[in-house]
């Protein structure tokens, strides 16, 4: 609850912060000042439910239930919006005139984060993504004088509405299905009755809509074009915070819900998730430009985390959060770099190991950790992914499956790697300073020792104390 | 203590070689440090022996049943002194050689060492993984920054290849994890896994793990990277890989697959050997068709490994013995002929056969040694290499595992015939006869290289004569792999 009233109301506070504060930096920092609140609100709320006790208790009539899985999620999203800031706040004040602006709009989706992982009702989750949504056909419509941005934004904003309507209409089928008539998610599980072709038709509706919000094919066209066109800030802020909260909502409809209809949708997932990995590996390779890829490896990654949806094990429980975590902050990272560089394609990579010798070496950990190499979060995230799926004991295809694909990926994340240091070139000059070059030292270290000890995150679940 | 020394004092020294400024200074940092490492080694060979110095444990990840647990055994006590002693040689023998931004070189160089002895002693099923592949990376940055023309599409395709093949190991290891009682990686556990698994499900798990074992090795179909990396790669990186990192793929097929899958082994073990047999002709017919020395070594090395892979499916007592002596045999024997190799390179500026001719003349020394290397590379008797190939010969003859002993015996020999055949043909064309312009020039070895390829050969000889200590040193270890995987219905 915290989460939600603290990040609308420092929404409110950046916005009237633009019309005060003439200085552009105390508008960064008054925004730095905010995600790092946020964090210290969200953990201390973890912290005082596990006592038992509630400092601000409102009565959401269980409209809303606050869990560590979902308070955790929570975390990461504000986690990696801070070190999103810390590394890009510069970029976000120069994507167009309303720097400050900018900034209200990210907490904004920031509420629609924390509504969508604490969600335990249909109307709060169509509310949620609502309001994650909305802020994002601005922000990535926010180069205002860029024909690819304006096209970018208009393309997201249909495509959303669809999906929100999409949704709409199977919310109301679950609604019709249940014999309570009743929004609640204990309520419209099919355990109670015998699954009905409403029921059924509803599910559907359901994953085609999340699916549309977690880009997973064959709902993902919209994907390339939106990440491309948007400015490169914003990007980074989709294809990680967002996409990551639209999983967590993905996850809390079928572990509460749908888990005793687990047969009738498992095998439309396995396809969906063997589409995704497919079509985003395989897309990824013929790329010329790394925005791009990065765009269609974003796919590729969403096919892993559907591992989890497919198994909805414990341990898929405790894998998404660890592989949101180590794809945030890769992403977040290889993105910030991204951000300062005027050529976006793999030549304008060649030669930087030579030029920049930190930012070449912490976008390896990066990329190593995209493709799922030991001794970064990468491994471990596909490590849950791949053993959660193993575990179900079925479509141990898919598990060989992805394990290909996955090698495929280490062909367009390499190429990357192989610019930098094995090709020769003389790369633009990039603007980094210390602090800049500091925290993204800071990021791949994280990105390490994640890699070594995943389960001083996992830990975190089931208690909060270290 | 002494395992986690031997993965420790590589890693940080590696670590803290990136921090060296100076190339000179860093080339001796390094080439200390591996001299510490066989001190290390050979201490625990020779002095401490207890069990408690051999073995280390220490919680990693409890609720994964992942611990950091790593151990010296026979196998591993002698890959591990082969890892120790070949870098110093390594070093030793390329002393000259100068490379751009050394440090990093070294630094690399002393981490792949690191993932090197954390593959042959870790006894945890995900610690192994996670050698396995640290083991991969920074030989991939060496060869793809310092290799030659065509460094990196050949280090690409290498570093693919064993990718897939260890994702695909991974989830072998994850299978087998689920099926523990314990939900454990360690490998006390997965030994007891095979009366669980059902013969059917350890057939494909035995292919999931034979694959990537088999990319390492590299066995016959999955060989195609091999000649292309090892051409491409500066020496140092060509004799990592082809003296020590082949021998990874035989390891995990002794400690990993064989006693743990008894049953899937025993299934497919002829279909495995039949590679290994396709592999040996195959390599050997084209060993004989090269003029560059690189690819013929690379070849005659893809005949060799596949001939221990056969002996290791022939499932013997004896066979096995000679494998575990003949991966350290195969080791320094291809260093220091990839030394003789890099000396005429660098002397004549070409690899070609058809170029060389007469150096025997002007280089004596580097000729009588190269002469013992390459008859030890035949396996004549004396040598080191006679000891492992008669063993494994007589291993596979006497195999009951297989219907084909005989067919298998009498085609591996064949494959050492044809090897007699490329190797004194390369001795004949390169040293022997008249000299022509380009090699009128040539001088004699100078004085590290002398050291360096004589304690290689009289390690040669020493084993070919008396191989005892280093068979005492296995035995245990062998019976224990023997009784593990005779287990079959």
């Amino acid at each position: 609850m915290n989460a939600i009233i603290f990040s609308a109301v420092w929404g409110v506070v950046m916005m009237s912060g633009g019309a005060f504060l003439k200085n552009k930096n105390a508008i960064r920092y008054l925004a730095i000042a905010g995600a790092g609140l946020l964090l210290a609100v969200n953990i201390l709320e973890m912290y005082m439910s596990s006592q038992g006790n509630h400092y601000l208790n409102i009565d959401t009539k269980r409209m809303l239930v606050f869990e560590t899985f979902g308070l955790l999620a929570n975390c990461i999203a504000f986690a990696s919006t801070l070190l999103y800031f810390l590394l890009s706040s510069k970029d976000i004040d120069r994507a167009g005139p309303n720097g400050a602006d900018y900034f209200a709009l990210i907490f904004f989706v920031l509420c629609g984060v924390s509504l969508v992982t604490s969600y335990n009702n249909l109307l709060m989750l169509f509310i949620g993504i609502e309001i994650l949504s909305i802020p994002l056909y601005i922000l990535t419509g926010s180069s205002k004088r860029n024909l690819k941005s304006n096209e970018a934004s208009l393309k997201y904003f249909l495509m959303g509405a669809f999906s929100t309507g999409i949704m709409l209409l199977g919310i109301a089928f679950l609604y019709g299905a249940s014999k309570t008539g009743s929004f609640f998610l204990d309520d419209i599980g099919v355990g109670k009755f015998p699954p009905t072709p409403l029921f059924i038709f509803g599910l559907l509706l359901m994953i085609v809509s999340l699916s549309f919000k977690v880009s997973a094919a064959p709902f993902h066209f919209w994907t390339p074009d939106v990440y491309d066109g948007s400015p490169t800030v914003f990007t980074s802020f989709m294809a990680t915070v967002v996409k990551g909260a639209a999983f967590i909502a993905f996850i809390r409809l079928f572990g509460n819900s749908f888990m005793d209809a687990q047969p009738k949708w498992q095998l439309v997932i396995a396809i969906i998730t063997a589409a995704t990995l497919f079509i985003g590996n395989i897309t990824a390779v013929f790329q010329q430009s790394v925005k791009r890829m990065l765009a269609y490896s974003s796919i590729a990654q969403v096919g892993f985390m559907l591992f989890a949806i497919l198994s909805m094990k414990t341990m898929a429980q405790e894998g998404i959060i660890l592989y949101i975590a180590a794809y945030s902050l890769a992403t977040i990272g290889i993105f910030a770099i991204l951000a300062r560089m005027t050529d976006h394609t793999f030549e304008g990579f060649n030669g930087l190991a030579k030029k920049q010798p930190v930012l070449a070496a912490v976008n390896t950990v990066f990329l190593l950790s995209l493709a799922g190499i030991p001794l970064t979060a990468g491994f471990f995230a596909k490590y849950y992914m791949l053993a959660a799926a193993i575990q179900t004991g079925k479509y141990f295809w898919l598990v060989i499956f992805a394990v290909l694909c996955a090698a495929v990926s280490v062909y367009y994340y390499f190429r990357v790697i192989q610019a930098m240091y094995f090709k020769e070139g003389e790369p633009h000059q990039i603007e980094a300073s210390t602090g800049f070059k500091a925290v993204l030292v800071m990021v791949a270290v994280l990105i390490v020792l994640l890699g070594i000890f995943p389960q001083w995150l996992i830990d975190r679940l089931y208690t909060i104390f270290i | 203590m002494i395992p986690v020394l031997l993965i420790a004092v590589p890693l940080l020294s590696g670590l803290a070689g990136f921090f060296i400024r100076n190339g000179n200074s860093a080339k001796n940092w390094s080439l200390l440090t591996s001299i510490v490492i066989v001190a290390v080694s050979v201490f625990g060979l020779t002095v401490d022996k207890s069990a408690s110095s051999l073995h280390f444990e220490a919680e990693w990840l409890p609720s994964l049943g992942s611990k950091f647990s790593v151990a010296l055994d026979g196998m591993s006590q002698i890959l591990s002194l082969l890892t120790a002693v070949s870098f110093p040689i390594i070093f030793i023998a390329t002393y000259r050689t100068d490379y751009k931004n050394a440090k990093n070189f070294y630094a690399l160089m002393l981490l792949s060492q690191a993932g090197l002895m954390g593959v042959f002693v870790s006894v945890d099923a995900l610690l192994f993984y996670f050698f396995w592949e640290l083991a991969l990376v920074p030989v991939y940055f060496l060869s793809s920054i310092w290799g030659g023309e065509r460094r990196i599409q050949a280090t690409f395709k290498f570093f693919i290849y064993t990718f897939v093949g260890s994702l695909l190991m991974l989830v072998g290891i994850i299978y087998l994890y689920l099926h523990t009682k314990n939900l454990s990686f360690a490998l006390a556990d997965f030994y007891s896994l095979h009366s669980f698994i059902s013969p059917q499900d350890q057939g494909w798990l035995f292919w999931l793990f034979f694959i990537a074992f088999a990319i390492k090795m590299p066995i016959f179909p999955f060989h195609t990277w091999q000649p292309d990396v090892y051409e491409q790669s500066p020496t140092a990186v060509t004799m990592v890989l082809s003296g020590i990192m082949v021998k990874m793929g035989l390891f995990g097929l002794m400690r990993w697959l064989g006693p743990v899958l008894p049953q899937g082994t025993w299934v497919w073990g002829d279909t495995a050997s039949a590679l290994c047999i396709i592999g040996m002709i195959y390599a050997s017919l084209i060993a004989i068709r090269q003029d560059d020395l690189k690819r013929l070594v690379a070849y005659s090395s893809i005949a060799h490994i596949s001939l221990m892979c056969l002996a290791v499916f022939a499932t013997t007592q004896i066979g096995l013995q000679g494998v575990m002596i003949q991966m350290f045999n195969h080791g320094i024997n291809i260093i220091a002929l990839w030394i003789v190799v890099d000396l005429i390179e660098r002397q004549m500026g070409t690899r070609k056969i058809s170029e060389l001719g007469g150096l025997a003349q002007k280089a004596p020394a580097l000729a009588i040694l190269l002469v013992i290397v390459a008859l030890a590379n035949v396996a004549l008797p004396l040598t080191n290499a006679f000891v492992g190939e008669f063993l494994m010969f007589s291993g596979i003859y006497t195999s009951t595992a297989t219907k084909y002993n005989v067919v298998f015996t009498v085609t591996a020999g064949i494959s050492i015939i044809l090897s007699a055949v490329y190797m004194l043909n390369m001795i004949q064309k390169v040293f022997l006869g008249g000299t022509n312009a380009l090699t009128e020039k040539a001088k004699d070895i100078q004085w590290n290289e002398k050291i360096i390829l004589g304690a290689i050969v009289i390690l040669i000889v020493v084993i070919g004569i008396y191989p005892q200590p280093v068979l005492e040193l296995t035995k245990t270890t062998v019976e224990g792999i023997l009784a593990k995987m005779s287990y079959k219905f």
